[in-house]
């Protein structure tokens, strides 16, 4: 399984993380810190694929995005790659050709999104479309609550 | 229309709708703003909190990190008040922001309960919302987190889908042990729901379950049943992950599911050979997520199992030979067949097929390939290793790769193909990989080259040679253990002597700052000093060197800053053996005499004896510094092995930076015992010490670093505890101990202690096959009526045995002689000397500590000769 993933930029600010696995905020925080610094420190011409603790981690840099994935030792690393190329797939065709910005302002959506593809550190959904419908439904469903509820408009929430 | 003084746009939001536009004219104030100042002493409400897109805005106006600080503070603030007010409307806004501002790195634990009531609300976004902050901010350790459990179970049984959704999602991310075990039953309803959003969503939330509760695996079986016959791609995905994580934690489940192999072949199957499915293509690949985890679930059921092997072969085969290789997604599930077809009882052809697959990754462009094949060979480069070995040179090139991983990958994999006919060119690369290689690397190759040379090196001069290129070239990289392997390695090569000693001298005049080059080059100097001078070489051109040179050389190393302490012991120390071999002793006398006030007491100590040996035991000096002679090569797994030395029993790594020097003739062993002042005592090694995988030396080390006399119980498990507990332990029924020494060789047993109701009784056996071994159980009762814990045994020997304390049943010896605690001892006695012991008591006993200390002396005849 995927022990988590994080989003950083080439500044190492974070982006998004996501933990499958029980680890205090103390504990999370000196990863997430070793991890880019270790990545940021990395070569371009050098493989996708580094060993880092017990793990094997799978990274790949989509423009000022690095996606990081933790993955345990029976998984295999190539279809990682593919499952990071999925999700940034699923981000662009959401907010139509994502950028970093997009998912800094919408961050809760860059999460729905993923919740919808991975569960438990495994991807739950293999159709790119039926993970797009399922966020449009919800989408759609939040909408709808707020109109009948008469309170806040959709788009006034957050 | 008046809008509201708060009313704020983001620029990514459309125009509002004019449904919207009438409702916030049906918001109209009642109350112009103009009288707002006037009546804001009636208003008790507080204006609206910033919305979230507008904080992270002004969050990355920020130009310092003070500035932000300042800024996330007063939001901080702001949302506290907030939350305090039990605002409804804008909680779900509050804690957006408290995740925004947690991601940059500060506190919002005080969100958490705001999270738990955004999940109780029945608005949807708050549902969303509060579930994120929840994964986001609860932690299982925390019983807060414990709260979210009546929620979850009612939307788990919610009426939409959508959040039946997330509560799934939560419980599946981060559901505590207690939580699962709360609500196993509803995920296993949903299960077998035929819903197929829930239903996949369900099965790895049950995955999620046995991984926290394993004890709950056998519920989700019966839903397991049909889960296969789904066409929902999502499903079956998830299923076989289900699946998988079944099969691996459960042998039964795993033979109970070896009958799906046939549907999963088939599944397998479709996918392959079914035309163009837009929905799940990527790359012209159908599926590759499914097609992956299907090869991984048939590679544990086809594990061991010939039949089930036999099935999926041709469906490896086909997917080996059909799948695409132009892109990542072909290669990731070819990668996966591979591991597979090499896990499981295939055919030689398909087995040679996979090797080939890796070779041809190898020569891709894409080094994310080229790592992952190098990965995959070093697992089959044992049970395969002449498919492997036809890739040779290809591997060996990636030794020259730019990635630090490839490199390290294509080391070990040279090492591991190093062999009796390919060790000559194979060892010219990784010696030309040693030079070039980065620091991180060096210490590994070394050791990997003195391995491989010791297996396999066609000549003495060849491996010497070989040796001395590793010490020149990355000397400091060594592993400390290199250097006693060495020492002992030269020692052996007996015809090599003068050639070793003159290229080590030689070597010395070049360079003295890698350590343990020079440590060995000292030792040598030390022992052969007497070929260098003469000039007795015949391997290479012989050096004329004379013995004031040589200690010169030896002295320089003394005296500079470059060596350590432990070098400076060697060649002290080789100066003194040279006092034997070389004419100017009164220059060595002098030399040794300084050092005798050296700060470092090492030097200090060895300075004094062998000024010792010059003026009081000149006569014994001879013999103690005499040539060594050749040593037996210890075990590689250390500790409960002994190495005879002259005939003396002398662990030979007990100072593995001290070689062992000063051997003890045998009518002397009382003398020498008298002279250490009566510390007759050898400290008790025990077997099962921490079980870190060091090499030889480096255990012994740890366990000698470590050494009080200890003979008490050791917390950790050592995995090869070897019978230490003979089979009549722990019943606790009898006092009478059940051994049965008339069986063994008929040696009596005895009382070797008993005072204030401990009794400690010897039982003796011959060890298999030495004979020299002595078995001793101690037995230990308790007449008394209170039981004694923490009980420790500890016990030593004159310095002619070797003793070893396995681990004792255990610490606590039942009162009234209602239990015996039993520890096996082995005593090695080469000198079939009586055999003395003497042994301390501690325990606790009614609430104080007690220690006794005892000589036992009354050992039968028999247990010794």
């Amino acid at each position: 399984m995927m022990q988590f993933m994080l989003l950083f930029s080439r500044q190492g600010k974070l982006r998004l993380q996501k933990w499958y696995v029980p680890l205090s905020d103390k504990e999370k925080k000196k990863i997430t810190r070793e991890l880019v610094q270790t990545i940021l420190a990395r070569k371009p011409k050098m493989c996708s694929f580094l060993e880092w603790r017990d793990l094997k981690i799978v990274y790949k840099r989509y423009a000022s995005l690095y996606f990081c994935c933790a993955i345990e030792n029976q998984d295999n690393e190539l279809i990682t790659l593919e499952i990071i190329h999925r999700y940034v797939e699923l981000l662009d065709k959401y907010f139509g050709s994502v950028c970093e910005l997009d998912i800094i302002f919408n961050f809760e959506k860059a999460y729905f999104i993923l919740d919808e593809f991975l569960l438990g550190g495994e991807a739950q959904e293999t159709s790119k479309k039926n993970v797009l419908k399922a966020i449009e439904q919800a989408d759609l469903l939040q909408e709808s609550q707020s109109e009948d509820w008469g309170s806040l408009p959709n788009e006034e929430i957050l | 229309m008046m809008s509201k003084p708060d009313d704020r746009r983001t620029a990514s939001r459309p125009d509002p709708e004019p449904l919207a536009a009438r409702r916030s004219e049906a918001r109209a104030q009642l109350i112009p703003d103009d009288s707002i100042s006037f009546l804001a002493s009636l208003r008790l409400r507080m204006p609206a909190p910033i919305r979230l897109r507008e904080l992270i805005r002004t969050i990355r106006t920020a130009r310092t990190q003070a500035e932000e600080r300042e800024m996330i503070q007063k939001e901080c603030a702001a949302i506290r008040s907030s939350f305090r007010e039990e605002d409804n409307t804008y909680r779900c806004r509050n804690v957006a922001k408290l995740l925004y501002m947690h991601m940059l790195g500060y506190p919002a634990h005080f969100g958490q309960l705001e999270c738990l009531k955004l999940i109780a609300s029945q608005k949807f976004t708050d549902k969303r919302i509060g579930y994120l902050g929840a994964m986001l901010l609860l932690d299982e350790r925390q019983d807060v987190h414990l709260l979210m459990t009546n929620c979850i179970k009612n939307d788990l049984n919610h009426s939409t889908q959508y959040v039946q959704g997330l509560a799934l999602c939560t419980l599946g991310c981060m559901g505590s042990s207690e939580m699962c075990r709360d609500l196993a039953g509803e995920v296993e309803k949903l299960l077998k729901t035929s819903n197929s959003y829930l239903r996949k969503k369900a099965a790895l939330c049950a995955v999620h379950v046995i991984r926290k509760v394993p004890e709950l695996m056998e519920m989700f079986l019966p839903a397991t049943k049909n889960l296969l016959s789904e066409k929902n791609h999502g499903v079956l995905h998830t299923s076989v992950v289900l699946l998988t994580e079944m099969c691996e934690r459960s042998p039964d489940m795993l033979t109970h599911f070896r009958k799906l192999v046939p549907q999963l072949v088939r599944i397998l199957k479709n996918l392959i050979m079914s035309g163009y499915s837009p929905e799940h293509d990527v790359s012209g690949i159908s599926d590759p997520f499914l097609q992956v985890r299907i090869l991984r679930l048939l590679r544990i059921l086809g594990k061991n199992d010939d039949d089930s092997s036999e099935a999926m072969n041709d469906i490896l085969a086909q997917v080996a030979t059909n799948t695409e290789t132009s892109k990542n997604v072909g290669n990731a599930i070819l990668y996966e067949t591979v591991l597979t077809i090499m896990d499981i009882k295939s055919e030689s052809g398909l087995r040679v097929l996979a090797i080939n697959i890796l070779g041809r990754f190898l020569l891709n462009n894409d080094k994310n390939i080229r790592y992952v094949a190098l990965t995959s060979l070093l697992k089959t480069v044992q049970t395969d290793h002449n498919a492997v070995q036809r890739h040779r040179s290809t591997i060996v090139d990636c030794l020259k790769d730019l990635d630090v991983s490839i490199k390290r990958r294509a080391m070990e994999l040279s090492f591991a193909l190093v062999n009796g006919n390919n060790i000559r060119g194979m060892m010219k690369e990784l010696l030309y990989f040693l030079d070039s290689c980065d620091p991180e690397f060096k210490a590994d190759c070394a050791s990997g080259v003195f391995l491989a040379a010791e297996k396999y090196a066609p000549s003495k001069r060849w491996h010497i040679d070989t040796i001395m290129r590793v010490l020149t070239t990355a000397g400091s990289y060594v592993r400390d253990d290199s250097v006693p392997n060495l020492i002992q390695l030269i020692t052996n090569s007996v015809e090599m002597h003068a050639y070793t000693v003159q290229r080590l001298y030689k070597a010395l005049l070049d360079d003295i700052s890698q350590q343990p080059l020079v440590q060995v080059a000292s030792w040598c100097i030390g022992e052969y000093g007497d070929l260098l001078v003469s000039g007795q070489c015949e391997e290479e051109e012989p050096i004329q060197v004379t013995e004031d040179e040589v200690l010169d050389v030896l002295e320089g190393l003394l005296v500079s800053n470059l060596s350590t302490p432990v070098t400076r012991g060697y060649s002290l120390t080789a100066i003194m053996k040279l006092s034997t071999r070389f004419s100017s002793v009164n220059r060595i006398k002098k030399v040794v005499s300084i050092y005798g006030s050296s700060i470092d007491v090492e030097l200090q100590q060895r300075a004094v004896e062998y000024n010792a040996l010059f003026k009081k035991y000149d006569h014994m000096r001879p013999a103690l510094l005499e040539r060594m002679p050749i040593m037996e090569k210890t075990a590689s797994n250390g500790p409960t092995e002994i190495v005879q030395t002259n005939g003396e029993t002398e662990p030979s790594a007990v100072e593995p930076k001290h070689p062992p020097l000063v051997t003890q003739p045998t009518n002397q062993a009382n003398d020498l015992l008298d002279l250490l002042g009566g510390n007759d005592v050898v400290p008790v090694i025990q077997t099962t010490m921490p079980t870190k995988p060091a090499s030889a030396g480096g255990e012994l080390l740890d366990l000698l670093g470590d050494l009080s006399l200890t003979g008490g119980p050791t917390p950790v498990p050592a995995p090869s505890v070897p019978t230490s507990q003979p089979p009549f332990l722990l019943d606790g029924l009898s006092s009478q101990p059940l051994f049965n020494d008339i069986a063994a060789a008929g040696i009596p047993s005895m009382t070797a202690y008993n005072k204030n109701g401990l009794k400690i009784d010897f039982t003796f056996e011959r060890a298999n096959p030495n004979p020299n071994i002595a078995v001793i159980t101690i037995h230990a009762t308790n007449s008394t009526e209170a039981e004694m814990t923490d009980f420790v045994f500890q016990a030593a020997v004159p310095k002619t045995f070797q003793l070893q304390l396995l681990s004792p049943s255990s610490n606590v010896v039942p009162a009234l002689n209602q239990g015996t605690v039993t520890q096996v001892i082995r005593v090695l006695n080469q000198q079939k000397q009586q055999l003395r012991m003497r042994i301390k008591l501690t325990y606790t006993h009614k609430g104080s500590a007690v220690q006794d200390l005892a000589e036992v002396n009354n050992f039968p005849p028999q247990s010794w000769q």
